[in-house]
């Protein structure tokens, strides 16, 4: 009994330190007055000031097309990838792969310094400036490994000989891969995306690095901001952002768990 | 196109993968209309024969024709044959319908007629009614019909079944082996068949090849292979029986079990050494003092339609098969007929 309410409370005390600086986050922004001290009543001005700062709009707009694009591109090159090192003999495979998982484990920091380095030499050749698209080609880069790291699982997961008996029933390759390997490597393909769009979102050291003068998303934003001191507009902002993502893992969590069920009910 | 000239020729086939051989140099030819098996233990190599003529594979040596044209380097597509893989490979995400009209679609075969075409499919393999359900609904015996008829739909020459039966329970293996013997009457279409057991393929093949380690060992009718095994590994592996080493005395007479036998066959050197094949059901259990040999019954198990019995005698271990039994440690006499006994040359073992 003791040993439970011990158990219990560990595990609450794990949450609060986790969750608490979100609630007080939350909480003030709706809160009255400037101050970060005390509560002086509720209000949802916060909010409307922040869809009227333009800065924070456009660099809104900015982190959702990053994000979206990216994605998409990131999505297509690593479903194109990852059916490519599927089809790898053992050893090839094994090295291939740890390349891509090299990328996930690199610190931002170095990716965003490099990457910076990379396009100022490049640019300096041939004349391309810090901007969109220098953050764009970033996060496609920093997007793939992941797109390729769930895909994979699907494609492991497939039946070996549906490719074949596309082929056999006279598919050509392409027609096998549209309508055969699609839709069974599907719902790797979208939490891929879901993942890619959700770090594109997210991330701020490689965009810091990579984006020049000019240009800026979210994080960026926020973080110039903040250097002026924390505004509630900020809080409501990052209210904002949390949910959004909540909502979006809450999405990649029914998708996972609707995707577990199909699974059991076709071995029962 | 003539009935005599084979369907599918297989001249010298190699293949290896990375070191290991896997084919190693088969010849082999399917008549139209034949039902062949190929038959061995699991790696002898008969799936990946199946894959070179289903186009999944190449050989890296050797020749494949289809009726009279060389086709090594056809993909699978462009090839008139069909597969039934091994795990039925039915795509997951189509529904039965969808399922058996994939190749039709491809071929642009209107949608009257496909639906018409799908329609006797279903009837064909007993699944009237199925269009609308999902391939994850389906029993593993539905799906293997499933299967066939997604592959028959397309009217192939030839229909390559690897190991169809293999995930199915007995009795239903049983059953769906009646109704592919059936459907290959009724269509006409020749079947290459792959199969690691031998009932399954005595059963169900107008010819059967044996395969062990990438080589042929013995093509012949199911009554052949069982009946004049031409090595140890085929006797051994079609059907229980006892193989005894011996010497060709002259023609006609074999030495073995240390006394003398008449027997049927000839052509050996004189004195040559070579294997005895007995089946268990061919001993017979007579009184200890009128048989050929007399030895001491060391077990007797149950098998529902007979009895089997390890008997020792003459150094060597035999296995009965008889309706009748005899007690444990009983002396018992065993009699043979000269054409029950069966010579082979001796091979390699396994």
């Amino acid at each position: 009994m003791v040993k439970r309410i011990i158990m219990k409370s560990y595990l609450g005390l794990v949450l609060l330190f986790m969750y608490l600086p979100i609630v007080v986050l939350i909480v003030f922004s709706f809160n009255k007055s400037k101050s970060r001290g005390n509560w002086s009543g509720f209000t949802l001005k916060w909010y409307g000031e922040l869809f009227q700062n333009s800065q924070i709009m456009d660099s809104l707009y900015n982190t959702l097309l990053l994000a979206l694009i990216s994605s998409v591109v990131a999505v297509i090159i690593g479903t194109f990838a990852a059916i490519g090192i599927h089809n790898m003999k053992k050893f090839k495979k094994s090295v291939v792969m740890n390349l891509t998982y090299l990328p996930v484990l690199n610190p931002d920091i170095v990716t965003g310094v490099s990457l910076m380095i990379m396009f100022v030499f490049i640019g300096s050749l041939i004349g391309l400036k810090m901007g969109f698209l220098t953050m764009l080609l970033a996060h496609i880069t920093f997007n793939i490994p992941y797109v390729i790291l769930s895909v994979l699982p699907k494609l492991k997961q497939m039946n070996k000989h549906l490719y074949e008996a596309a082929l056999d029933l006279g598919a050509t390759s392409m027609y096998a891969l549209r309508k055969v390997i699609m839709p069974e490597i599907m719902p790797g393909i979208i939490s891929g995306f879901l993942m890619a769009f959700t770090l594109s979102i997210d991330d701020f050291v490689i965009s810091y690095f990579t984006a020049g003068s000019g240009v800026s998303n979210l994080s960026i934003t926020i973080y110039s901001m903040a250097r002026t001191g924390v505004k509630p507009t900020i809080n409501a902002l990052s209210t904002l952002m949390f949910v959004s993502v909540l909502l979006l893992l809450i999405l990649i969590n029914i998708r996972a768990s609707r995707e577990e069920k199909r699974k059991r009910q076709y071995d029962a | 196109m003539n009935e005599s000239q084979p369907i599918i020729l297989l001249k010298d086939i190699r293949k290896n993968f990375g070191q290991t051989e896997v084919l190693n140099n088969i010849n082999l030819y399917v008549l139209k209309n034949e039902f062949v098996t190929l038959l061995g233990p699991s790696g002898c190599g008969k799936t990946t024969t199946l894959r070179i003529i289903g186009g999944f594979e190449t050989p890296d040596s050797g020749d494949i024709f289809f009726e009279g044209q060389r086709i090594n380097n056809l993909p699978p597509y462009q090839r008139n044959v069909n597969t039934v893989f091994q795990k039925y490979a039915l795509f997951p995400h189509m529904n039965v319908y969808d399922n058996i009209a994939f190749g039709l679609k491809i071929k642009g075969t209107d949608k009257p007629a496909i639906s018409k075409k799908v329609d006797e499919m279903l009837e064909m393999v007993n699944l009237q009614g199925f269009h609308k359900r999902s391939v994850d609904s389906l029993s593993g015996g539905q799906q293997q019909r499933v299967a066939i008829a997604r592959a028959l739909v397309n009217q192939p020459e030839v229909l390559l079944l690897d190991e169809p039966l293999g995930a199915l329970d007995l009795k239903l293996r049983k059953e769906m082996q009646v109704e592919l013997k059936n459907i290959h009457k009724r269509t006409g279409i020749t079947f290459v068949y792959v199969t690691h057991d031998q009932e399954e393929a005595l059963t169900m093949s107008d010819t059967i090849v044996v395969m062990n380690k990438g080589k042929i060992q013995q093509i012949g009718t199911p009554q052949m292979i069982y009946n004049e095994p031409k090595n140890a590994f085929v006797a051994d592996f079609i059907g229980e029986s006892n193989i005894i080493e011996g010497r060709m005395l002259k023609d006609y007479c074999v030495e073995f079990a240390g006394r003398v036998f008449e027997c049927l066959d000839k052509g050996f050197e004189p004195n040559e050494d070579i294997d005895v094949v007995v089946r268990p059901e061919d001993i017979k259990l007579v009184h200890s003092d009128t048989g050929m040999i007399s030895g001491v019954v060391k077990s007797v198990t149950f098998k529902g339609v007979h009895f089997e019995m390890l008997v020792e005698g003459q150094g060597v271990t035999w296995t009965l098969h008889n309706t009748e039994m005899a007690e444990v440690g009983a002396t018992i006499g065993m009699s043979l007929n000269p054409n029950d006994i069966h010579i082979m040359k001796k091979t390699a073992r396994g």
